[in-house]
């Protein structure tokens, strides 16, 4: 009987389905070659929403060239949360089914959604000093990104807290999953209270109220980094799995070295 | 054009802290992959 039929008795059938993926072979042979193409991608389609916003989408009838800050400030403030679920689906898998690559995918997720919540934040004061006249309020959009800011950042510091890396990646599970309740805050802020933050332009159910020449730039920026973002988090998970593996050799030769003297002692 | 100081502040951090990451996550992976190439040449990853 196989690895994987145990599994599945033990776990149930989502928990085999996902227990497949927790070989970190497999994972290494799957991202291997995907992982290049995900790059260029990601780095073409950012680069043309970039260029695209910086220098022929139309500036906006009332801020100006200002609004050209929204081509770098929304896809990170979008990526950021986005990140911030992922990190909180990997805890969740991590959790309920102990998945090895999970613990190490939110490890990875951390430190990239915590410097993408921090350019959110920057070129978000950044389109602000222009517009409100000062680089930072404390409107509850704000606020509640500096919060998601703070809790990528105690992820960060938990997971690294303990010796045992298992005691480590639990408490940060556990952090993550309880930090979800920001996003909705997040999302809702510019609703539920008076803010400065302008409401959102583009929804899931409406159309967008936005001239569809400032849209496209706007998605390709968006696409890019939602790209990028994964890009860069496969490929340091990647990284992460191989210096697991390096650990573990290592750490066999030495008790092995050990066993040998040992031997020759007796 | 208006306000360019803080357009390309904003376009200027967000290249530099998307770029770094990006740096650093593929030199770690190749560095990774040297180290474990040189403690266990059994194929390529």
């Amino acid at each position: 009987m196989n690895e994987n039929v145990l599994n599945a008795g033990r776990t149930g059938s989502a928990g085999a389905w996902l227990h497949r993926f927790a070989n970190p072979g497999r994972f290494l042979r799957l991202v291997r070659p995907a992982l290049p193409w995900l790059a260029v991608f990601s780095v073409v389609i950012t680069a043309t929403g970039l260029v695209w916003g910086f220098g022929f989408a139309p500036a906006d009838w009332q801020q100006g060239d200002a609004s050209r800050i929204m081509y770098v400030h929304v896809p990170s403030a979008w990526v950021a949360m986005a990140g911030y679920a992922a990190l909180a689906g990997c805890s969740f898998f991590s959790i309920v089914w102990r998945h090895p690559l999970a613990d190490l995918a939110a490890e990875e997720i951390g430190p990239v959604g915590a410097g993408f919540t921090f350019v959110c934040l920057v070129t978000g004061s950044l389109w602000g000093k222009p517009m409100w006249g000062a680089y930072w309020v404390w409107d509850a959009r704000l606020t509640s990104v500096l919060v998601l800011f703070f809790l990528y950042l105690g992820h960060i510091a938990l997971v690294r807290a303990f010796d045992s890396p298992e005691r480590g990646a639990r408490a940060g599970a556990i952090l993550a999953l309880v930090g979800v309740v920001n996003l909705p805050v997040i999302k809702f802020s510019v609703d539920w209270w008076n803010t400065l933050h302008q409401t959102a332009t583009i929804t899931l159910t409406g159309s967008p109220t936005m001239y569809v020449g400032m849209l496209w730039p706007l998605l390709f920026s968006a696409l890019g980094m939602s790209f990028g973002f994964a890009a860069i988090v496969v490929a340091r998970t990647r990284a992460g799995v191989m210096e697991r593996r390096i650990r573990g050799l290592l750490m066999a030769r030495a008790q092995q070295e050990a066993g040998g003297r040992l031997d020759m002692a007796a | 054009m208006t306000h360019l100081t803080y357009i390309m502040a904003a376009y200027g951090i967000a290249v530099v802290v998307a770029g770094g990451f990006a740096v650093d996550a593929w030199a770690r992976m190749g560095r990774a992959r040297r180290r474990l190439a040189a403690i266990d040449p059994r194929g390529r990853r």
